[in-house]
């Protein structure tokens, strides 16, 4: 790779397979569960954390000198929360539906753990470019759990994707549903998201053995 | 070549092969081990894993025969033209409905089985001869044959083999089944078409524009959360011939079967009986509402409160799951102290559930689901009350 050095890279791709934030930090677990029932959904909700994430890694990372370590959870907070309200204004404006699908997920991001994990973990002690990096990787690993949570779910609980039909008409009986095919309802409930994630976490670990935890 | 020596050879043949778990556990299933240990002090003991499970599908095949005359019956019944009993007709209908679920629910979860024992590299367990015996028993008889294939796959897998397999699992597979079946297609699983054979077919020809006479054969759980009295006899609630799934009609068989467990100290009497208990009381309970005036007619809740707290063992899943699924010494309470609270608990939320959520009148499979998470909580609590009351008995002894 050319434009990153291969320690900078490594910042993009780790959180993507090796030290993913949901299927091996198992952080953000909470909205992974909320709002992958649709794929749209889910992509609206990767999009929005790789903004919040990539932005307010650089944002804390620029301010790191100046932040008295003793308020700097608020500090934090301040930040994740304005970013947050301006995804949710531009949602609101732009996709008025899908805002309120996500309803109070979006306001939700203030608390999701991945972004406080990498304000404290990363970009407090780091350059903003690396923090940039580390910001959109996580997001980015976040976001490919939640997208693979959403393709599934969509899929098999509703028969469409991004609300096309794409196996056929469960009304009309055509395509799969001709031949008996139904939809399965369990999908949409969230348990079974948390059994998707799980199911993703078991193949990952048998093919990465090195992530099996000790006891 | 007999086949026990064709076996025998092929169990040879693949000795520490990839593919030795399968053709052992073949050997197994059909003929005694040959092999002894050679080591260490060893207590001989008839009842190995094989034969616990296969009194339990002894004690289980009444009640799938039972369902197959049961399933004809019901069908020509609501059908207008009805037969005999213990005909022909009526068995016939069951047999070719029946048998295909039961070979179903054998046939993918064997094969799950076989494929994690071949992958994980241990022997097939026989954990799976009791499920699979199970689970065509307590679904509808019209369940369609790949919605039941794909909820063994995820009840074995996710229920049982994320475990460790047989005997490491949390959950029964058999109601995980269920369970998964139950949310996944509710159609299929609850209302007034399933328990019938045919009801579904007839009504889809009417939606279609035929007229027919639609076809009903409510359960009488599904009639009374809807507040209507369906009409059957107790006696006929106690010999089963009412619909519902395959296996859950016949209290009398049931309890013959649990009878035979309890004899052949397979099931856990303790467990059984607890069960009982917690239900009446729960029925009582809720008849004592009504008699006190607490609540009106006009309330939703009315017509199963009402229902005559010992009527609540003979209709429903409840004396089935209470005999064959709330027993499962894997799932089960250990201790029998927590046996007590573990099946009274079980007979308590099963009534609590049926009555307080008309949309789930099913709830002893909630409520044994829901005991076996809290199965180890409870002989955590009753080990540590032990220990503690044996320290105090030594410190008085002591002092």
């Amino acid at each position: 790779m050319g434009l990153l050095s291969k320690k900078d890279a490594k910042l993009i791709t780790d959180p993507l397979a090796d030290n993913n934030p949901i299927t091996i930090q198992v952080l953000g677990i909470c909205s992974a569960l909320a709002i992958t029932a649709e794929l749209e959904a889910s992509i609206v909700m990767s999009i929005s954390v790789l903004f919040v994430l990539g932005v307010g890694n650089v944002v804390i990372s620029l301010m790191r000198n100046i932040i008295p370590s003793k308020i700097r959870i608020i500090v934090q907070l301040i930040v994740v929360a304005t970013l947050v309200i301006i995804v949710d204004l531009v949602l609101k404006a732009f996709a008025y539906e899908l805002s309120k699908t996500l309803s109070v997920f979006v306001g939700l991001i203030i608390t999701n753990c991945i972004i406080m994990g990498r304000f404290e973990a990363f970009a407090l002690g780091n350059g903003p470019w690396r923090s940039f990096l580390d910001g959109i990787g996580n997001a980015a690993g976040y976001g490919v759990i939640l997208i693979i949570v959403g393709f599934f779910r969509e899929l098999l609980g509703s028969g469409t994707l991004l609300g096309i039909p794409v196996l056929g008409d469960p009304i009309e009986k055509t395509g799969l549903y001709s031949i008996g095919y139904e939809n399965n309802g369990f999908m949409l409930l969230s348990p079974m998201a948390l059994i998707v994630v799980g199911i993703i976490i078991w193949v990952q670990r048998t093919r990465n053995k090195a992530l099996v935890e000790d006891h | 070549m007999g086949l026990k020596s064709t076996l025998h050879n092929l169990k040879e043949k693949y000795k520490g092969t990839k593919m030795a778990p399968a053709f052992n556990a073949i050997h197994t299933f059909l003929y005694l081990p040959n092999e002894t240990t050679h080591n260490g002090t060893h207590i001989k003991v008839a009842d190995d894993l094989k034969r616990t499970m296969n009194t339990v599908i002894m004690a289980m095949v009444p009640c799938l025969i039972f369902g197959m005359f049961n399933a004809g019956y019901q069908h020509y019944a609501a059908f207008g033209t009805p037969v005999e009993f213990l005909s022909w007709d009526a068995f016939y209908i069951g047999l070719i409905k029946i048998l295909p679920l039961v070979i179903v629910s054998y046939g993918v979860g064997l094969a799950i089985e076989f494929l994690f024992a071949v992958i994980k590299k241990h022997e097939v367990e026989e954990g799976y001869l009791v499920t699979g015996m199970l689970v065509p028993l307590i679904v509808p008889v019209d369940t369609p044959l790949w919605m039941l294939a794909v909820a063994v796959a995820f009840g074995v897998v996710i229920g049982k083999e994320v475990f460790g397999g047989t005997g490491m699992n949390i959950l029964n597979p058999a109601l995980t089944i269920r369970a998964f079946l139950f949310f996944a297609y509710p159609t299929w699983m609850s209302g007034d078409k399933v328990w019938v054979h045919g009801a579904v077919e007839r009504a889809n020809e009417i939606a279609a524009g035929a007229e027919l006479d639609a076809i009903s054969g409510e359960t009488i759980l599904g009639g009374l959360a809807q507040g209507k009295d369906l009409g059957y006899s107790v006696a006929d609630m106690f010999y089963g011939f009412i619909p519902g799934s395959v296996g859950e009609t016949s209290t009398l068989l049931i309890l013959l079967g649990g009878l035979f467990l309890i004899f052949t100290k397979i099931g856990s009497w303790r467990i059984m009986l607890s069960s009982l208990m917690g239900a009446l009381v729960m029925g009582l309970i809720f008849n004592g509402v009504v008699d006190a005036g607490w609540i009106t007619e006009s309330s939703k809740f009315y017509g199963l409160m009402s229902t005559i707290w010992w009527h609540h063992l003979l209709i429903g899943g409840f004396a089935f799951g209470t005999v064959f699924m709330a027993t499962d010494p894997v799932t089960a309470s250990q201790t029998n102290k927590g046996k007590w609270i573990y099946g009274f608990l079980i007979g308590f939320i099963s009534i609590l559930i049926r009555v307080f959520n008309p949309a789930y009148p099913e709830g002893v499979m909630l409520a044994i689901l829901l005991m076996n998470v809290f199965a180890p909580t409870i002989d955590h609590y009753v080990v540590q009350g032990n220990v503690k009351r044996r320290m105090k008995r030594l410190k008085v002894k002591t002092a």
